[in-house]
């Protein structure tokens, strides 16, 4: 594939976004009828499903915590949601990203509260477009707020790149592929916790506090979707008359 | 009932809910961060601004077993000289067969099932739930026991409490427009014994609405409204006379 133009002669990304702009980001909560808790995150065309199972009992009695609850994530790609088939195996990379987002959603949750059980997080990727690890992110905190674990604040991602010698906000897979760097960033912002910090490729100093200033400044717009869309499911219901 | 106009707020993770000097009467579900109350959970926030005290009424949770709950468990495994059941609680209860049986039982003799087989409904009573060993239940005490007749209804254990309301003034609106038996359980299952098939209906259905409007004020009379309007519906009671 030719290297796409990142950087239109306007100033606009390829795909028509301002460079501190995010996708579309959707987010709907309670879509499983199974799940303890669920959500459905849309950032663009990324879509990420996470679903939790929990606290419950671990068979597994050499794992459980005397003083509170372990967390187990698993991240995983559906074979189709890549452009050549993914094996549906867990891959080196899906086992790496399992614990990359479990650590991520780990300090606000209050394990604590239930002691010697298990919390289970499952995140499957239905679509990937870059960015799969933010949504799930998000994802997974969202669907912790839904099972009614306690957690001290939700938990929003969100990744800032470099492409085309300009700091992008969210990047997608185009511009993850050819662009200089990516570095995706979570944080709960209440309590003001960074719970992710990565950056894959090079930033100057300066570029890198730009680029956490324009992280900050796509997740709080995160976080307000996030919480509309824990309340609109109670503000929705209507009363019978 | 109309003395519950204290002002609530839906309130999710990570949202402040004051900030200052509170007391905390709902410890899981608010924590103090500096000076600011978070909430932890989906629920509905309301401070007592005279004994300036925080709680958040939970609106999704599991159910987490407290010595003295009156609970409704199913059978899941017999064993030689207990049973276990589940509780909807991460773990799954004992029920000892010295308990149940009210006499010490010789498991070379016995065998338990026939007593009680997975699959059964026990009415129990937590006994204990430290945290070093799983729930112990019990069913001495009076009504408790195996289930015999009736309907359960299964809601979420969070909101058991707007079924009973102030002072059990939900529970009395459920029973005594409807004549049914209504038992409550903690963790979420609801009990009923109905005289009729039309009312039992009724019933379930006004459990279930308070389910879903949970978090809405004015519950009591709009589910008082309910239960006569459908009573009506089905020529239960003619007009709108009060019934029983």
């Amino acid at each position: 594939m030719e290297r796409p133009r990142l950087i239109r002669e306007d100033g606009l990304r390829h795909d028509g976004r301002r460079p501190d702009e995010l996708r579309p980001i959707r987010v709907s909560i309670g879509v499983l009828n199974k799940a303890s808790g669920s959500a459905l995150v849309e950032y663009g065309r990324t879509k990420v499903l996470a679903a939790v199972h929990g606290p419950r009992e671990i068979p597994q009695r050499h794992m459980l915590l005397p003083d509170r609850a372990i967390i187990r994530c698993r991240y995983h790609m559906l074979s189709f949601s890549t452009h050549e088939r993914k094996s549906p195996a867990p891959s080196r990379r899906e086992i790496e990203l399992s614990k990359v987002v479990r650590e991520a959603i780990e300090p606000v949750v209050m394990s604590e509260v239930f002691p010697r059980t298990a919390i289970d997080v499952f995140v499957e990727v239905i679509n990937a477009d870059g960015g799969t690890r933010t949504a799930a992110v998000t994802a997974a905190s969202l669907a912790l707020a839904d099972a009614g674990v306690p957690m001290r604040d939700l938990v929003v991602a969100v990744a800032v790149g470099k492409v085309g010698g300009v700091l992008v906000l969210d990047i997608d897979e185009v511009e993850d592929m050819y662009g200089e760097a990516d570095m995706p960033v979570a944080v709960a912002p209440s309590i003001g916790l960074m719970t992710l910090l990565q950056l894959n490729g090079v930033l100057t100093r300066e570029e890198f506090r730009e680029a956490l200033k324009l992280a900050l400044k796509g997740a709080t717009q995160i976080y307000e979707k996030a919480r509309e869309a824990l309340r609109d499911r109670y503000m929705k219901v209507k009363v019978e008359e | 009932m109309q003395s519950q106009e204290v002002q609530r707020v839906l309130v999710v993770p990570g949202e402040v809910i004051a900030e200052g000097d509170y007391k905390i009467s709902t410890p899981n579900y608010v924590v103090r961060v500096d000076r600011k109350y978070v909430a932890t959970i989906v629920g509905l926030a309301q401070i007592d601004s005279e004994s300036r005290e925080i709680s958040v009424i939970p609106l999704e949770g599991c159910y987490i077993p407290q010595p003295e709950d009156i609970v409704i468990g199913y059978v899941v495994d017999t064993g030689l000289t207990s049973w276990e059941l589940d509780i909807r609680a991460p773990f799954t209860a004992t029920l000892y067969a010295v308990d149940f049986l009210g006499r010490p039982i010789n498991p070379a003799r016995e065998d338990l099932n026939k007593y009680l087989t997975p699959g059964d409904t026990v009415l129990a009573r937590v006994e204990a739930f430290d945290r070093n060993r799983g729930p112990i239940v019990t069913t001495k005490g009076k009504g408790l026991g195996k289930v015999v007749r009736g309907t359960i209804v299964e809601i979420s254990p969070v909101k058991v409490a707007r079924v009973i309301g102030r002072r059990g003034s939900m529970y009395q609106i459920l029973t005594n427009e409807t004549g049914c038996e209504v038992t409550v359980a903690r963790n979420g299952r609801i009990l009923i014994n109905c005289p009729s098939r039309e009312l039992e209906e009724v019933l379930v259905m006004a459990i279930l609405k308070i389910e879903r409007e949970a978090h809405i004020p004015g519950l009591t009379d709009r589910v008082k409204e309910f239960i006569i309007r459908e009573k009506v519906k089905r020529g239960l009671i003619g007009g709108e006379t009060k019934a029983d």
